[in-house]
């Protein structure tokens, strides 16, 4: 294994992730909401009147991050590699997935790994090899 | 109202987190992936910071029954280790691993008008369409249980 230390963010990241986890923290703490964002929009595919406000309100905050992040500074880069058929194929699969699996990278990942669950430990630990497995065989396989 | 903007906020903030973290850029999350070849660690720091106080906040939460603001608590209550959780989580790895997108930073990276990103979100709607349509079939025959899906 070698380490890329040229793109390596270790500050930045765990800055990040503060943040990250304080979204949660006051998701949870003043709205009783698990932080969960493919459980969020994949609810709104079954809608019920009085479940669909909260919905809207954290995406309407998710969406206008990208306008606060630059007013503040923040400078944007987001470079995607993959093909635009491959694109849709990887965006299937991830919200086939997420709902089946019951969450994703937040929801599963911070949320569940923050409660101690154990379904959100085997979840993660599944969806996280299954990334590492995906990438070694579309870059060093195939 | 006061609930929608404390939601609002909770979204923005994890909106930034994202981008501040470097999850936004499916570079970044795809070099971390990529044990096997040039590795980048940073988005082990993402999620170790993110647990650090997701700990002491869901250490709260886990002891009341209703929010700050009066809410019902609502934390899952599933604890079922079945086949659908292994396997759903599976299929997002592989694709997460194909595009280095997951549902959040490509909600965020949808919003910079990204023509990627909003074509990922658009195939991952589809995607979450299919499955509530199944779903719906499945629970229609009677013949299963139905596992909670949350």
């Amino acid at each position: 294994m070698t380490i890329d230390w040229e793109h390596f963010t270790p500050w930045m990241s765990l800055a990040g992730g503060l943040v990250l986890g304080l979204a949660a923290a006051l998701l949870v703490l003043f709205n009783g909401r698990i932080l969960g964002v493919s459980g969020i929009v994949g609810g709104l595919l079954r809608p019920q009147r009085s479940d669909i406000g909260w919905r809207l309100a954290f995406i309407a905050g998710m969406w206008t991050a990208p306008l606060a992040y630059s007013l503040l500074g923040g400078h944007i880069t987001t470079q995607v590699d993959a093909s635009g058929v491959m694109v849709v194929l990887a965006g299937l699969l991830v919200g086939i997935g997420t709902r089946y699996g019951s969450g994703c990278t937040s929801g599963h990942g911070v949320c569940g790994l923050s409660r101690l669950s154990p379904r959100s430990l085997t979840a993660t630990a599944a969806f996280m090899g299954a990334g590492f497995v995906s990438v070694w065989v579309l870059r060093h396989i195939l | 109202m006061k609930q929608r903007i404390f939601e609002f906020v909770a979204g923005l903030l994890f909106g930034m987190g994202l981008l501040l973290s470097g999850m936004t850029d499916p570079s970044k999350v795809l070099g971390f992936l990529d044990v096997a070849g040039v590795w980048d660690p940073s988005l082990a720091f993402v999620m170790g910071g993110a647990v650090l106080v997701g700990l002491l906040a869901f250490a709260v939460a886990k002891r009341r029954s209703r929010s700050l603001l009066g809410a019902a608590m609502q934390l899952p209550t599933s604890r079922a280790l079945d086949r659908r959780l292994v396997l759903g989580s599976l299929v997002f790895g592989v694709g997460w691993g194909m595009a280095g997108f997951c549902p959040g930073p490509a909600l965020v990276s949808a919003a910079t008008g990204q023509p990627k990103a909003v074509l990922f979100v658009l195939a991952m709607l589809a995607g979450m369409a299919v499955f509530e349509v199944l779903e719906r079939m499945r629970n229609n025959t009677g013949l299963q249980p139905k596992t909670g899906a949350h």
